[in-house]
């Protein structure tokens, strides 16, 4: 296949992996966007086999199909509470092959380059490895805390943001060395650059709480883009480069969007540390009384309400009671009440984590609205159904200027008539900041595990 | 504690503070009960009733003796309150504004008023509101009235022997009681219009099904705790020519409108009233403090040149048995809270806001009237938005553009730095990198929140093209090279494989 055919069929992918993304910006026409994709990606590779320099074709199908069937195995079988994980290791996968991809242009350069040229090459070297190592640890360690394997809890070290000020003058230093070596001789610098990358990855993430994760994976999805696109510049190769922008846009949005619905910055959100500092500030002492209710009450009230509103966090997702709900949706919608649900952006540990739970439980999506979309109605609401959700529904982040959260827009759900929370004790959420809600006069404590509850509410239908 | 309910004594007076239901409840909470034999009759519980609920039936004077507290409807009278032991607890309406000397005279024999009329108006305390519950059952049992005096049909009907129009109701003050009314009379097929000086009224009236009279004029009239306030003469003028013009085409009207602590307004004069139909029926029910309308004689139907004109003030007690149910479910409400042990103990707990609000003799002392409430059950006013932040956002926003300026131009400067030493090659790279960042912020912005899981999977597989640099080194002739490109196209290829097929998997689910 000739040069020229090959470049049509690269702008060909890119015009179809534009279209993959223009294709989620809703349901109906997402799973045609999907499928875009899908031949995007087919005609790039394709294309890429024709090449003449390609003819290890061997080692090529060889790693593509073991590659292609531990991907299929993983997507066949993750549960759905557990896609930020998923989502995580996959980012983690693209650092390292942006990490591999770098080491094998360095020491196998392209001909013919010196001067200017040859130093932007190394430059890009430098930094497609760089951000690819950070975005490979950082990912790693983002999927061991979704995970449960490293505690959610952000790590303190003393003089962090030293410490991260040391390793970026530090990649400054080698940087300089790298370039200024012969040919061939710098290897050396580019390994050491690496680890200290490495390194900062796993300090980076491992300093971010839990509440922020996802601001965390984004940021990752966001990195892995930059990443690609940096190796498209040492590799010359457009395709590349057009991808991994579109990527990194999306992630660096999907970053911007997490952080605005959190009222944080997000500079302060990778420096990490949220909600150690000032959590025990404001404990003014007595708080008031929760009123705790029973499942059997909690059904009655339900299905004397004509418009419930059911609010899900990451708590629905720990205990796996998506499927309950939506079976307790549909036994209400039966029964002739309006049931919607409210998601906050930040809802869960993944933009979009609960929209996805939701829809793996069937619940119809044209019920499931944003926080913007409801916000303004819940006055009209009978009764507001929270299932382990707590800093989302905070209503000091409105009323206490003072709270850690405070400026986050929130679920006004206090509001309604009646706000039942389902939730196993009345410990603070990840911000670590007391919740006020509990204490309303118009809001009742189912407790227990958010499942088991709303099996109870449901047999006492 | 001892709780005794003696029988109304006031004329015509048929509702009952306790029904056999709600003393179940009570003595939950550790109390003895006693009823005056007879006390239910009116209200249609019987003393047997009384009896199978566990409560004590007592012959008419033993009752006001021995007793902790007085359960009643109506204040006591002046000869029973002589009746009564001092230290003993007496809760009922009491209307302490109207009573004030007979308060005076209560607080020196030591007798402990809770005026369930002052228990104030907090979202806390609507379970225990039985003025609501009363006024409640005034509108419904006015549109009632006015439909047993009104000679046709409230809906409107084709029928074989002709065609009979929709009555037209008009309800001017759309309280509890006033919402109540529209809702009746909406049901029973009435065009219904409302009117109300609080424009939160508005959305309530339409949630019923009613129409807002609206007049062309900027003022709210809602006061403290919900209720209205005295609106200026220029509204006043407006809200009467409205009235004059809709009383020539209505059939019924039903007036609520009170202000706190003042006559009522008067609202439908006598020329109006003569510009009604023959035939058509006004209730006031605010008739026991002057009237909304000129005419109207508190419990009596007056009849103005074929208009009758209902103002009758015992509304409440025309429905005893539900008014009953009501009311002593709100008092229920009212010792649970002075009973926080449930140990039979009552506790006037001045620190409360709801039991200081209702409490008006308290050991001794005269205390009403209690502080005004800190809370309101409606939002008294929307709040003015806070006019601190506003010039310090523009402040901040003109500091902003000038920062994205600034950044632009640096940004610029950049460009141009690396332009004037990179090669054409790279610049050309570069086009087609800061091209595909403007493309991918215009795409994402796009898309549905909702779908921000699915994107990232799907953009994650998309990333695995990084296959594409691995393919090409693959078949370089170093062995170094291949095994590195081996590696990188093995776990590439998880990536694509995994992101596509578990989108797929995602997007499958999301149905309507």
């Amino acid at each position: 296949m000739s040069m020229g055919t090959i470049s049509a069929a690269y702008i060909a992918a890119a015009i179809l992996f534009i279209l993959s993304l223009s294709g989620l910006s809703n349901q109906e026409t997402s799973k045609r966007g999907n499928w875009y994709g899908i031949i995007g990606m087919a005609l790039a590779i394709f294309a890429t086999i024709m090449n003449e320099n390609v003819d290890s074709y061997g080692w090529l199908i060889l790693a593509g199909v073991i590659g292609g069937t531990i991907g299929a195995r993983l997507a066949a079988k993750v549960e759905m509470t557990q896609m930020p994980e998923l989502i995580a290791i996959l980012h983690s996968f693209v650092g390292m092959a942006a990490v591999l991809v770098g080491f094998a242009s360095y020491v196998d350069p392209v001909a013919g380059l010196h001067g200017a040229a040859e130093t932007i090459h190394n430059v890009e070297v430098y930094l497609g490895v760089l951000i690819g190592a950070v975005t490979f640890t950082g990912s790693v360690v983002a999927f061991g805390k979704l995970n449960g394997k490293i505690g959610s809890q952000p790590l303190m070290l003393p003089m962090r943001h030293q410490l991260n000020i040391g390793m970026v003058v530090l990649w400054l230093v080698i940087g300089y060395w790298f370039l200024g070596a012969d040919h061939g001789e710098g290897t050396l610098p580019l390994v050491l650059m690496t680890l200290i990358a490495f390194a900062f990855g796993v300090h980076m993430v491992m300093a971010i709480g839990g509440a922020d994760m996802p601001v965390v994976i984004s940021m990752l999805n966001s990195y892995s883009g930059w990443a690609a696109a940096a190796t498209g510049f040492m590799l010359s190769n457009d395709l590349l480069i057009v991808v991994g922008a579109l990527v990194g846009s999306s992630g660096a949005i999907l970053s911007y969007i997490m952080c605005r619905a959190m009222n944080r910055n997000f500079v302060s959100v990778i420096m990490g540390g949220f909600g150690t500092a000032s959590a025990s500030d404001d404990d003014d002492g007595e708080q008031g009384e929760a009123v705790a209710i029973q499942a059997d009450e909690v059904s009655q009230l339900l299905s004397d309400a004509s418009r419930v509103v059911i609010v899900p966090g990451y708590g629905m997702a720990v205990a796996n009671a998506q499927h309950a709900v939506s079976d307790l949706t549909k036994q209400l919608r039966e029964k002739g009440v309006d049931v919607q649900f409210a998601i906050h952006p930040v809802a869960g540990r993944m933009p979009g984590h609960m929209n996805v739970l939701l829809a793996e439980a069937n619940v119809p999506y044209d019920i499931v609205l944003e926080m913007d979309e409801i916000n303004d109605e819940l006055a009209q609401v009978d009764v507001v159904m929270v299932i382990g959700a707590n800093d989302i529904v905070n209503p000091a982040a409105l009323e206490n200027p003072n709270s850690p959260i405070a400026g986050m827009p929130v679920l006004e759900v206090w509001n309604a008539k009646t706000v039942i929370v389902s939730k196993r004790s009345m410990a603070t959420g990840y911000a670590g900041v007391e919740n006020p809600l509990f204490f309303k006069e118009n809001t009742r404590m189912l407790f227990g595990d958010a499942k088991d509850s709303i099996d109870a509410i449901k047999s006492a239908l | 504690m001892i709780i005794s309910i003696p029988k109304e004594s006031y004329k015509g007076e048929k509702r009952v503070a306790l029904t056999p239901e709600s003393a179940k409840h009570i003595q939950k909470l550790g109390h003895t009960l006693r009823i005056q034999a007879g006390a239910g009759k009116l209200a249609e519980f019987s003393d047997a009733e009384y009896k199978d609920a566990g409560v004590e039936v007592i012959k008419a004077d033993a009752i006001w003796s021995d007793t902790d507290i007085i359960m009643k409807v109506r204040g006591v009278s002046q000869d029973e309150a002589a009746k009564v032991a001092p230290g003993t607890t007496l809760i009922s309406f009491f209307w302490p504004a109207q009573n004030e000397e007979f308060l005076a005279t209560l607080a020196k024999a030591k007798i402990n008023v809770i005026a369930m009329d002052c228990v104030p108006r907090l979202s806390r305390s609507q379970k225990m509101d039985a003025l609501s519950s009363m006024a409640n059952i005034g509108g419904y049992r006015a549109i009632v009235e006015a439909a047993n005096q009104f000679g046709r049909f409230f809906t409107g009907q084709v029928t074989a022997a002709g065609k009979v129009p929709p009555a037209k109701v008009m309800v001017i003050g759309a309280g509890v009681a006033g919402l109540a009314a529209i809702g009746a009379a909406k049901s029973m097929g009435a065009i219904v219009r409302a009117f109300d000086t609080r424009l939160e009224a508005k959305e309530q009236v339409e949630s019923l099904g009613g129409e807002f009279l609206e007049l062309e004029f900027e003022e709210d009239g809602s006061g403290e705790g919900g209720y209205a306030k005295t609106m200026s003469k220029e509204f006043i003028d407006a809200e009467m020519a409205m009235f004059r013009e809709q009383c020539k085409e209505i059939d019924i009207i039903v007036t609520t409108a009170l202000i706190p602590g003042r006559p009522a307004p008067e609202l439908i004069t006598t020329d109006m009233v003569e510009s009604m139909k023959s035939g058509s029926v006004i209730v006031d029910l605010a008739a026991e403090q002057g009237g909304n309308c000129k005419l109207s004689k508190a419990d009596k139907i007056v009849t103005h040149k074929g208009v009758k004109i209902i103002g009758y003030t015992d509304l409440p007690s025309r429905l005893a048995t539900q008014s009953s149910q009501l009311y002593s479910t709100n008092l229920r409400h009212m010792l649970t809270d002075l009973t926080p042990e449930k140990d039979g103990v009552i506790n006037i707990n001045m620190e409360d806001e709801v039991i200081r609000g209702a409490t008006a003799v308290h050991d001794g002392a005269v205390t009403w009237p209690a502080p005004a409430p800190t809370l309101t059950a409606a939002p008294a006013k929307p709040k003015a938005p806070p006019k601190m932040p506003e010039p310090v956002a523009e402040m901040s926003n003109a500091t902003k553009a000038k920062m994205t300026f600034g950044a632009m131009i640096v940004a610029l400067l950049a460009l141009l730095g690396v332009g004037s030493v990179a090669p054409a090659d790279f610049m050309s790279h570069f086009t087609v990198f800061v091209l595909a960042c403007f493309i991918g912020y215009q795409v994402i912005w796009s898309v549905t929140a909702s779908l921000h899981t699915p994107l990232m999977s799907v953009t994650n597989a998309i990333s695995g093209i990084i296959v594409v640099g691995a393919i090409l080194q693959i078949s370089s002739g170093s062995g170094v090279v291949q095994i590195l490109a081996f590696i990188a196209i093995l776990i590439a290829s998880i990536n694509i494989a995994g992101g596509f097929l578990v989108t797929q998997r995602m997007l499958k689910m999301f149905s309507k």
